[in-house]
């Protein structure tokens, strides 16, 4: 096996690692664990399987094997980032409304406690 | 049918007494003001006694918080800081839960006059438009001197505009602006969180809302630095760009209805 794919292979076998130790430590939710989880098991495929890397590059019309897997490591990171970005807008609009409604709750009770006060 | 808005004869934190229209609720967006929000309340109240005034500090780093309640305004207070977008649409928010038919924003660092206030409201009234601007550029304003970038902002969103809305708008970046209930609650629910103004201009448009312009003098900041610094002028550009072209996909069809 060519080094460069002992490499990934060891990488991506810490990502996985590190991705499933923080599942258990719930710092990572599960849900959001999958994308590096998959993300983890296509560059371990892609390391341990000695013929897919030159059968991609051939497909891809590229001489150069790096440059294959440094384009899919891109690729597969592009969507994980992606799917982050959603997930993100989604927690900041969520993050907006709660804000905007805590204030508005305090306002309510602010307003009746000194309307109480002046009775 | 929300409930009706606190009226001049009851007594209440936020209409101190009298004759400033009881439907009407003016809002304040304000960060960081502390220098300034005494007197554009104390003014305000010189012209419109007994308006309804909420304060919505975005978490300001000063005691614009506390000196605007010690005015007597009603100040709502953001937990953390929310930027201009979503502390107009927490003001908005509320206005809405609170019934009111009217909502005037104006800037919390004096520079609008309180004395435009009323001819806002009354447009928005006789003429039943959803949206009505303080335009700075429109026949009648005064005292008003953009800077030449600025200008050059401001031309460039007038043509961009123009074909989306349908007719010219001469100030699609003033902050001095009324809204009726309708407006309210869709901004209650859709309002755009950065650079605000323009992108709210495209929101209502795509539900076939109408506005107005009607003259209103601006001065010179009373204290304090404004938010739109030249650094971020190419930014303010290349957000509300998308922004608008953001609102155009999200057309879903055009009723005047509110949703």
């Amino acid at each position: 096996m060519p080094p460069i794919q002992v490499f990934l292979a060891a990488i991506t076998l810490v990502l996985i690692c590190a991705v499933l130790v923080q599942v258990r430590r719930a710092h990572i939710r599960v849900e959001y664990s999958v994308s590096w989880l998959v993300a983890g098991v296509l560059l371990l495929l892609v390391a341990l399987c000695p013929g897919l890397l030159p059968y991609l590059a051939d497909t891809l019309g590229l001489d150069d094997r790096p440059l294959t897997l440094l384009l899919l490591v891109g690729c597969i990171f592009l969507f994980v980032l992606f799917r982050l970005s959603i997930v993100v807008s989604s927690l900041k609009d969520n993050n907006i409304a709660l804000a905007q409604r805590l204030a508005i709750l305090e306002y309510h009770l602010n307003r009746n406690r000194r309307y109480e006060e002046n009775r | 049918m929300p409930a009706a808005p606190m009226t001049a004869t009851q007594t209440h934190p936020d209409s101190l007494v009298v004759n400033a229209p009881a439907d009407m609720l003016v809002l304040i967006p304000a960060y960081n003001e502390s220098a300034c929000i005494a007197n554009v309340l104390r003014e305000l109240w010189e012209v419109l006694p007994g308006c309804a005034v909420v304060v919505v500090d975005d978490c300001s780093a000063d005691d614009t918080a506390h000196i605007a309640e010690r005015a007597g305004a009603g100040v709502l207070r953001l937990p953390h800081h929310l930027g201009l977008g979503g502390g107009v649409q927490a003001g908005y928010k509320l206005a809405f839960e609170l019934g009111y038919e009217y909502v005037i924003r104006i800037d919390g660092d004096g520079q609008h006059d309180p004395r435009d206030i009323m001819r806002i409201y009354q447009t928005l009234k006789e003429t039943g438009v959803e949206m009505v601007i303080g335009s700075r550029f429109v026949p009648g304003s005064s005292g008003y001197r953009t800077t030449f970038l600025r200008g050059i902002v401001i031309q460039c969103f007038r043509w961009m505009l123009r074909p989306i809305l349908g007719r010219p708008v001469r100030d699609p970046t003033s902050g001095f602006v009324g809204v009726n209930r309708a407006a309210l609650g869709v901004f209650s629910r859709v309002f755009p969180l950065e650079y605000p103004e323009i992108e709210a201009l495209v929101v209502l448009q795509r539900r076939a809302f109408r506005f107005r312009e009607v003259p209103c003098s601006m001065r010179p900041r009373a204290a304090g630095e404004s938010s739109i610094t030249l650094w971020r002028s190419m930014g303010f550009v290349a957000h509300v760009l998308l922004g608008v072209f953001v609102n155009i996909l999200k057309f879903d069809g055009r009723t005047r209805g509110g949703n």
